[in-house]
């Protein structure tokens, strides 16, 4: 009956997820405590947002090979800044800047310092990279200058712990307002986890964890309770519609019959973000894979956490009210 | 669901058109406004400066300190001792118990009224200073009320504000934003080319400009330690064949008098030239004209751009101030006199500077990757839900279209993570669709005519669709409120983006679909 040009679904799937629950829960325990031993262990590779410091990307006239990183890095380290980090940044597509090693991103540590005097040794420092780099390469083209002191960067770490706690707390809220307290818990607990294995992520690729970053983690909540709330919404019809059913048959019914959509969007969302992971350029590509990644998480989720934690806050089975 | 009345179909049509002919000037040469570009995508200095109210404070403390001793040299004197700054007060100790009355009464001329004198919310007029007096110690200690910080606090950052307005026109640069952030910080955002290392200089220089005479009689060692006699100071000076140079504490003339400076050549050097009020023309030329054969120096925030020697009374008002310059240095300086020293010291505490090359590539990048992320989501709509999926796919194109119209009608910034927003909303706004295709599917399964069945599915799907957009949207709520800089713009445009796709989702593909229903009237589904 379908005119579609290819059917994805089955029309009917009767998947046994729910049944699958201890197996998720085990799966995500050993997610969590991963993440978190990473976290302790490796701990996050902090960017300039968070810790301050000078990133200068630069791109010279000169071929950027490995002698001459070396050569840089050489240069920058006498200065006695402490440890420059030095990358070499090249692009694929003909004509574009960057193309055939032409550029570079250089770090350089924060600078230690009493109050206002810390905030000046970070331009000190970009100030004499800057004049060292231009003295080796006197063609050299400053693309993008970032300095931020220990104040600023502080505050920005404040703003985004606070920013994902708020964020949760608010879904707690309107989950509790829409539904009933049992499913909020469900679906906090989702997204705590959820936020957890991201940012346990980070930890174990030691991607550069900053301020997108965060955009990515809070967009990730946001996306996986759309999830949830999807799938939940799902089950409060069933559950009104079958009173005497075995509770685990309607959450594995409110499941399937939302599988199609769930997976459907998850592909389109995906879609979108491969051409930003490959096409958009360095700057978003960390977003984008946070992104990518967070969208799986954020769906298996939905369906494996979400949902059967139903079972174990007792979700009230006579409710009528909306 | 599918009956829409003619005035909805006309406000349907009305916001669509609206939203395309906001767009408009972004793609074609209609005039209008086009999105505002971040910094990071057009290319500019971002750059937030934090006040040094502690050192405004510090000062005030010590004009209270030096007020308080005038007062009391006035007939009959009273003997002090003590009388200095301790942290945030001034703490006096008088030296006879039978002072402490005369000495409380006089101080109280201290503290002013704050502000135009009105009375607030409390029925008394706010004072700037309040007094806590300690009669068996002998002292009486001076504090700035909360109410003369705030003021301090608030007049310094907006008269700090007017002096690098001021000084950013005068330097040519074209459309800078110079606004308070927070308490304490001033943020200036200078689109374009510009350098910001120049920017940085003329805003952060505080520009105290004093002309002092020079004390040749003071040895100074090669390392700039010299026996100094009391009110005398040593300087660096901007000449490396005399590094240091003893100066006089006490300033001749300051910058405060000069009315007029600007830069000029004199001999072929860059020089600045400048005019004095008739306050500084008298003091200037009643300096000169005892001291003729003596140098003076030309300070500006404790370093000596030059010192030269006095060859005659200069009375007229006028001069020039050669030095180090190149022609560049000597307009800066020259900017800076006429606007004015800064009321505090700034520092520079972010800086994020981007230049137009790098802005042009992630505006090109981003560009692609929303063509790519675009085709892709239609082609995969299209495999999907065909017909149905050409509903959503001109309401997907709608929807890119209204967030462009939103952004230059609103004139919100774009950003580079403003662009990641458009791309990952394209990828999200579609779930509306296929939650509301997907139920469209499942009544028609169970064996529902199309209508009804169309009817069914996007009534059953809204709760699911509200619901799932406001935790979206409460996301991007948060992370405007609590986020920074560009971060920002990506909130921006995903709840910009949140809003118009449920416009297009909901209502737009609804219509396209009620309008195919009756003109067709289908007796099976292609979905």
């Amino acid at each position: 009956m379908s005119l579609a040009l290819v059917n994805f679904f089955p029309d009917t799937t009767s998947i046994p997820f729910i049944k699958a629950r201890f197996a998720a829960f085990g799966i995500s325990a050993l997610m969590i405590v991963g993440s978190i031993a990473a976290f302790v262990s490796m701990g996050l590779n902090f960017g300039i947002d968070f810790t301050g410091g000078v990133t200068l990307e630069v791109r010279t006239e000169e071929e950027i090979d490995s002698a001459r990183i070396d050569e840089m890095r050489g240069v920058l380290n006498d200065l006695g800044f402490g440890a420059v980090e030095l990358q070499g940044l090249s692009e694929l597509t003909e004509g574009s800047a960057c193309y055939g090693n032409h550029c570079a991103l250089i770090r350089v540590q924060p600078q230690e310092g009493e109050g206002l005097e810390a905030e000046q040794a970070q331009q000190t420092a970009n100030l004499a990279v800057q004049a060292a780099l231009t003295e080796l390469y006197p063609t050299i083209d400053f693309r993008s200058v970032q300095v931020l002191g220990p104040k600023v960067s502080g505050e920005l770490v404040e703003a985004g712990i606070m920013s994902i706690v708020v964020a949760l707390v608010l879904m707690l809220v309107y989950i509790w307002f829409r539904f009933e307290w049992q499913y909020s818990v469900g679906a906090v607990l989702a997204l705590v986890h959820d936020v957890i294995i991201t940012i346990g992520m980070f930890s174990v690729t030691q991607m550069e964890f900053n301020l997108s970053t965060i955009a990515a983690i809070l967009t990730i909540v946001g996306y996986s309770m759309n999830d949830t709330v999807v799938v939940y919404d799902r089950i409060r019809e069933k559950i009104r519609k079958f009173k005497k059913k075995d509770l685990e048959e309607v959450l594995n019914l409110a499941i399937n019959k939302t599988l199609s959509r769930t997976i459907l969007t998850s592909v389109t969302t995906l879609v979108a973000l491969f051409a930003l992971w490959l096409l958009g350029g360095a700057a978003l590509q960390g977003f984008a894979f946070a992104m990518i990644f967070g969208i799986a998480i954020g769906t298996y989720s939905s369906i494996f956490i979400a949902a059967p934690i139903l079972l174990m806050t007792k979700v009230k089975r006579d409710s009528a009210e909306a | 669901m599918l009956y829409f009345s003619n005035w909805k179909i006309g406000l349907i049509a009305a916001v669509s058109l609206l939203g395309i002919w906001l767009a408009l000037p972004n793609f074609t040469g209609v005039p209008g406004q086009t999105v505002n570009l971040g910094l990071d995508l057009q290319g500019g200095s971002h750059l937030v400066f934090e006040v040094d109210l502690p050192g405004v404070r510090a000062e005030r403390l010590d004009g209270l300190s030096q007020e308080a001793t005038v007062l009391f040299r006035q007939q009959p004197t009273i003997p002090t001792a003590a009388n200095a700054v301790i942290g945030e007060e001034v703490v006096i100790r008088v030296a006879r118990s039978d002072d402490m009355e005369d000495a409380y009464n006089r101080l109280q001329s201290l503290s002013r009224p704050i502000g135009d004198g009105s009375i607030g919310l409390t029925g008394v007029a706010p004072r700037s200073v309040s007094f806590i007096r300690d009669d068996a110690e002998r002292t009486i200690r001076l504090l700035l009320t909360d109410a003369a910080l705030i003021d301090i606090r608030d007049r310094t950052i907006a008269q700090s504000i007017e002096v690098i307005r001021r000084r950013i026109d005068a330097s040519g640069t074209t459309e800078p934003t110079i606004a308070r952030q927070g308490d304490e910080r001033i943020l200036v955002q200078v689109p374009g080319e510009s350098d910001p290392q120049r920017i940085i200089e003329l805003v952060g220089t505080t520009a105290r400009m004093t002309f002092r005479l020079v004390r040749s009689d003071v040895a100074v060692g090669a390392d700039g330690q010299a026996r100094t006699p009391p009110g005398v100071e040593i300087l660096q000076q901007d000449d490396l064949s005399e590094p240091f140079i003893a100066v006089e504490r006490r300033a001749m003339v300051s910058g405060e008098n000069l009315t007029y400076a600007g830069s000029t050549f004199q001999e072929g050097q860059p020089v600045v030239e400048f005019r004095f009020d008739t306050t500084g023309a008298a003091a200037f030329g009643r300096v000169t004209a005892d001291n003729v054969g003596r140098r003076f120096a030309v300070v500006l925030d404790d370093i000596v751009i030059s010192s030269p020697r006095i060859l005659g009374p200069i009375l007229g008002g006028s001069g020039i101030i050669t030095g180090n310059f190149t022609f560049e240095s000597a307009y800066d300086l020259a900017v800076l006199l006429q606007a004015g020293a800064l009321p505090a010291e700034l520092t520079v505490v972010e800086q994020r500077s981007v230049g137009p090359g790098l802005g042009q590539d992630s505006i090109d990048k981003g560009t692609i990757a929303i063509v790519i992320g675009f085709i892709g989501v239609i082609i995969f709509m299209l495999a999907a839900y065909s017909m149905f999926g050409v509903f959503s796919n001109l309401a997907l194109l709608l929807n890119v279209t209204l967030i462009l119209g939103a952004l230059s009608g609103l004139q919100a910034t774009l950003t580079l993570p403003g662009i990641a927003g458009i791309i990952l909303t394209i990828g999200m706004a579609v779930d509306a669709n296929v939650l509301i295709y997907e139920r469209i599917r499942e009544e028609s399964r169970n064996g529902r005519a199309p209508a009804n069945a169309i009817e069914k599915g996007y009534s059953e799907a809204l709760s699911a669709i509200l619901d799932a957009n406001i935790t979206t949207l409460i996301a991007a709520g948060v992370l405007y409120m609590l986020g920074a800089g560009p971060v920002r713009g990506f909130a921006v445009t995903l709840g910009i983006g949140i809003i118009t796709s449920v416009f297009t989702a909901f209502v737009f593909s609804r219509l396209l679909i009620a309008m195919w229903v009756k003109g067709l009237k289908p007796k099976k589904l292609p979905i």
